[in-house]
């Protein structure tokens, strides 16, 4: 961990869930994925990718992805997860240099 | 000689050349990496892509994969490549019996038509593999 992330990280989940009740995660981030590959005539932007994306429910991990350089810019990613209790839901995303950005959520099951 | 000269070019005209497009040993190592010697079998994966995106740098996909998600049985991880982008790997999902189904849904980079591999492992070791055909209109990695 060196430093924060510059895109706003964006996390949306239900406020509210009956228990056992499927929620869904919608997870955003502004990023240009720059692979360093581009050949359009510019100055190709130098590498620079978020690589890790986390969500862990009460801390625990329940999803994880490794973004390589097919994965798009502004990376957007949706996952599903069945609720019991209550629960705190954080995403937090990681660049190649160790910055990274967290959106923090919580859903209350009754 | 004259066998090995025949092999030779029939495994040119079956990997053509592509520009930019990662060679199919490059395709090769990525899976190797992501799955050791594991042999994919075909189905349990329900892939959903545009038959043609506008736009290949942002390319919706959707991977559900046949699993319950109990502690038993689940699926580990999903792996995503695009054989004839400039680099295949896409990304690597990782899954935990929390979720309530083998379902991500993101957005990749398509830089031609092709195929999108998707190669789920599951808890036991298994790894079932799919594909979907697609075209782009604007290719999304170079430019």
């Amino acid at each position: 961990m060196s430093g924060t992330l510059p895109g706003t990280p964006r996390l949306r989940i239900p406020a509210r869930a009956r228990p056992g009740e499927v929620i869904e995660l919608r997870m955003l981030i502004d990023h240009p994925m720059e692979t360093g590959l581009r050949q359009d005539g510019s100055t190709a932007p130098p590498r620079d990718l978020i690589e890790r994306l986390e969500v862990r429910r009460d801390g625990a991990l329940v999803f994880a992805a490794d973004l390589r350089n097919g994965s798009s810019p502004n990376p957007f990613h949706v996952v599903f997860l069945r609720l019991e209790r209550s629960a705190e839901i954080s995403v937090t995303w990681t660049d190649a240099r160790g910055r990274s950005a967290r959106a923090v959520g919580k859903v209350q099951v009754s | 000689m004259r066998r090995r000269a025949f092999l030779a070019a029939a495994s040119l005209a079956l990997v053509p050349w592509h520009g930019h497009a990662a060679d199919s040993a490059a395709l090769e190592a990525a899976i190797r990496e992501a799955i050791g010697d594991a042999v994919p079998q075909e189905g349990g994966i329900e892939l959903r892509v545009p038959a043609v995106a506008e736009n290949g740098a942002q390319v919706p996909l959707t991977i559900l994969a046949d699993s319950a998600m109990t502690e038993a049985d689940h699926v580990r991880a999903i792996h995503v490549f695009a054989p004839r982008n400039p680099t295949p790997g896409v990304a690597s999902f990782h899954l935990f019996p929390g979720l309530a189904r083998a379902e991500v849904q993101t957005r990749i980079r398509v830089a031609e038509e092709q195929a999108i591999l998707v190669l789920a492992v599951h808890a036991d070791g298994t790894v079932r593999r799919a594909s979907a055909a697609l075209k782009v209109t604007r290719g999304g990695c170079l430019a």
